[in-house]
Parts: C-alpha cells; structure tokens; sequence
C-alpha cells in the first residue's frame, strides 16, 4: 500500500523535474513554462504525464517525451509513461507569466492573449501588430515574415538598433 | 519490396481517410517548394504550413488505423497503400505548378479545410476526430490568411503575376467541384454525427473566399460538367509519380528509420 503522502511527495518532486526540462525548440522555456505539461499522476506504480502538443505537426513532440521520460528516470521517480492529450487544444495563453519573462529576456517577444475567435482579414500589405524590440524597447519595427524558424514564431526586425528578433505567436 | 495493405470498406474509415489523405498529399506538394521558394521567407513559411499538414494527416491516420478489421499505425497507411486506396481529393496531388498555382491551389483548399475543422470541431460525436480538428482549425487559419495575402499581392502586382494567377485559377477550378459531392460515405457520416456531408461545406467556402476574390478583382470561373474523383480512389496520373517519391525507401527498405 502506497501512502498518499508517498504519492503526493513522488508528484511534487515529478512537477520539480519538469520544471528543469528544456523544450527543444525554444530552450529558454521549460516544458511546464510552456504549458504543455498538463497532468502528473501517480497509481503507485508508474507516474503518467499527460502533454499537449503545441503544433499538429510539431517535430519535438516525440523528443519532448524522450526529455521528460529520460529527466524523471534520472532523477529515481521512474518508472514513468507520457499520454498525449488533444483536447482541449494548447493555446500559447498557457504559457506562464514567468515563461513569458523567460521569452522576452531571451529576445523573443512573447504572444499577446488570443481572446476569441476574431474574423479574418485578407490584405496584400499587411500592417503586422506592433511589437516594442526585445533589446531596445523601440516601437519602430517590422514584421519580415509569418513564419519564423520554428511554426510558433514570426520574424520581425528592429528599425532603431537593426537588430532581428522572434515573435511567439498567439495561437 | 515492402507488399501493399488493402483495406476493408469502413464508411467511417473513408471518411477519415478523404481528409487524412488531403492533407497528406496537400503536405507532399507544398513540401516540394522547400529549397526552390521565390524568396527565403516563402520558403520557410510553405514549409512550416507542410508541417502542419502532416502533423494533421499523422493524427487522422493513426486514428483511422484503429477503425478498420485490421490495426495499422500512421506509417503503414501513409506507405503501404496503393494509389486506388488513397482518397485525397484530385485538387491536392496535381503538379505543384508556378508560385502562382500553389497560392490559388492553398486558397482553396486551406477555406475548405478550414470549414472542415469547424464543423468537426464543434459537432463530431467522434472525440478524438473533434480534438483534432480543434487544433488543425487554428492551424488552417494561419494557411489560409497567408495564402490569401498573397493572392491579393499577386493579382494585384503585375501584368504577368496577374496573368499567372488567373490561369492558375482556372486550371483549378474544374477541380473544386469533387469537394462538395457528397455520396454514400457522406450520407453515413452525417446520419452517425461523424461529420458533416461534404456538400454542406459549399456556403461556407463559398462565404469566405468570394470576398477575397472581389478584392483580387478575379472573376470565378464558370461551372464545367468535369469531376475529378480522387475521394473515390480514381486518381490523375500524376498520383502514381507522387506516390512513387513519398512511398520509395519504405518500399524498398521496409521498417527503415531515420
């Protein structure tokens, strides 16, 4: 018989272990700053934590069940299971206040709330949202594209220092 | 050489399938731009959208695999099928063509996709199937403004981006037809909640890109006695050559991995 103080112990230290766990894409943020982490359980026997893809075709899905499979194993709070969950869909309002924070010191302007469902509207020049510059703070920048490195960011440019920066966009 | 699987008639299978498949193949065609986009970041943006539409044709695959008399994971029905197995409509695996043909190509088929994904993600009693498209839904809505921006630029640019674009458009066309021709695997979809009949997305497409149209000052083409009938299995002849590049090392080398 597992006490439930046992359990609850094994779950705080799993919730510990994420929050050490890197994603790989934007390494800045862990995997709980991220808010993809959405459930650790514990049956006695094996941890399970339930995540939610950020992207349909997100290419880290699989290497971020490998990172947190590996980080719990290291830590002895195996063994452990990933479940993925669908629904309801991630949305980058469940990235944390302090993830956010993480973002912008690390040069990426973080996602504005998404809000509901707003019509869309077509425009061949399209007046991006204005973001202040990660680096300088200046208002004066430009969106270069809609699709950055990864498919959650945009690349915008700063025209005050020149330099280049990512936006996370809000999904 | 890997053997083919051949699948049971499933209507709820089909079903998926015709979705699974258009994106699949949709994601094959676009995928074809990475390293030949007219600008780096065309390039990267028509990658990321291929991405995209490969993740959502894994997702419906893996579920689809679970349907059938036989269990099959995503790689054995994305690689091991036959041409007359795949049910993408005909629209997504004709040759990729100019930039021009891929920005109409991903107009129309992103405003289809997208009131796919709203009426499956709202009104699918399939959980999974609903939990899919309400992740794909925000996903077709990024393709979809993309594509449409570029529509504008490109028919408003000039006399020859115009001239493109409109031929584009009405080579096309003929095949959009085959979206809104609901039959018997429809029929059983909508009478079990699965999701809706295909014909009804028809406004719906229509409502959203008859607009744009007007602001590209592009004139819909007139309606032809053509159909396409890839949703049928019955595909062009340029499926055969598509299947033959995205099946090659899983044939040849089969359970290979990266």
């Amino acid at each position: 018989m597992v006490s439930l103080t046992a359990t609850a112990s094994r779950i705080d230290a799993a919730w510990r272990v994420l929050a050490g766990v890197p994603d790989p894409e934007v390494p800045a943020l862990s995997v709980c700053d991220l808010g993809i982490v959405r459930e650790v359980n514990d049956d006695g026997e094996t941890l399970e934590v339930v995540l939610t893809p950020t992207y349909s075709g997100c290419p880290a899905t699989e290497a971020i069940a490998a990172d947190v499979l590996q980080a719990l194993g290291a830590a002895g709070l195996g063994p452990a299971r990933t479940t993925l969950r669908r629904a309801p869909a991630w949305t980058s309002d469940w990235i944390s206040e302090d993830g956010r924070r993480k973002l912008r010191d690390y040069g990426i302007v973080p996602p504005g709330p998404v809000g509901g469902e707003q019509p869309i509207h077509f425009a061949a020049n399209r007046r991006a949202p204005a973001l202040a510059c990660p680096r300088c703070g200046s208002a004066r920048t430009e969106r270069l594209s809609a699709f950055g490195s990864t498919a959650c960011k945009a690349l915008y440019r700063c025209l005050a220092c020149r330099e280049p920066f990512e936006h996370f966009k809000p999904l | 050489m890997q053997a083919s699987i051949a699948l049971s008639p499933d209507a709820t299978q089909q079903y998926l399938l015709r979705i699974a498949d258009t994106c699949l193949v949709l994601a094959q065609r676009t995928s074809e731009w990475c390293g030949h986009g007219p600008i780096l970041e065309e390039d990267i943006a028509l990658a990321n959208m291929a991405l995209d539409l490969i993740g959502q044709a894994r997702a419906l695959l893996a579920h689809a695999g679970t349907l059938g008399e036989t269990r099959y994971d995503e790689d054995q029905l994305a690689f091991l099928r036959d041409e007359r197995d795949y049910r993408n409509i005909t629209l997504v695996e004709l040759p990729r063509g100019d930039f021009a043909f891929t920005v109409v190509r991903n107009v129309l088929v992103a405003s289809f996709l997208k009131a796919m994904w709203a009426r499956l993600a709202t009104e699918s009693t399939d959980a999974e199937l609903a939990a899919i498209a309400a992740k794909a839904l925000k996903e077709a809505r990024y393709h979809q403004q993309h594509a449409a921006d570029w529509l504008l630029r490109l028919a408003d640019g000039t006399p020859e981006s115009r001239c493109r674009t409109e031929s584009a458009l009405g080579a096309l066309w003929p095949y959009t037809a085959e979206l809104f021709e609901a039959d018997a695997i429809d029929e059983a979809a909508r009478t079990t909640g699965l999701g809706p009949s295909w014909g009804e997305l028809r406004e719906p497409w229509l409502a959203d890109i008859t607009p744009l149209f007007q602001a590209a000052a592009l004139s819909r083409p007139a309606a032809s006695a053509f159909r396409s009938t890839g949703k049928h299995g019955r595909h062009s002849e340029h499926m055969g050559f598509l299947l033959a590049e995205m099946q090659h090392l899983q044939r040849a080398y089969p359970g290979g991995t990266w």
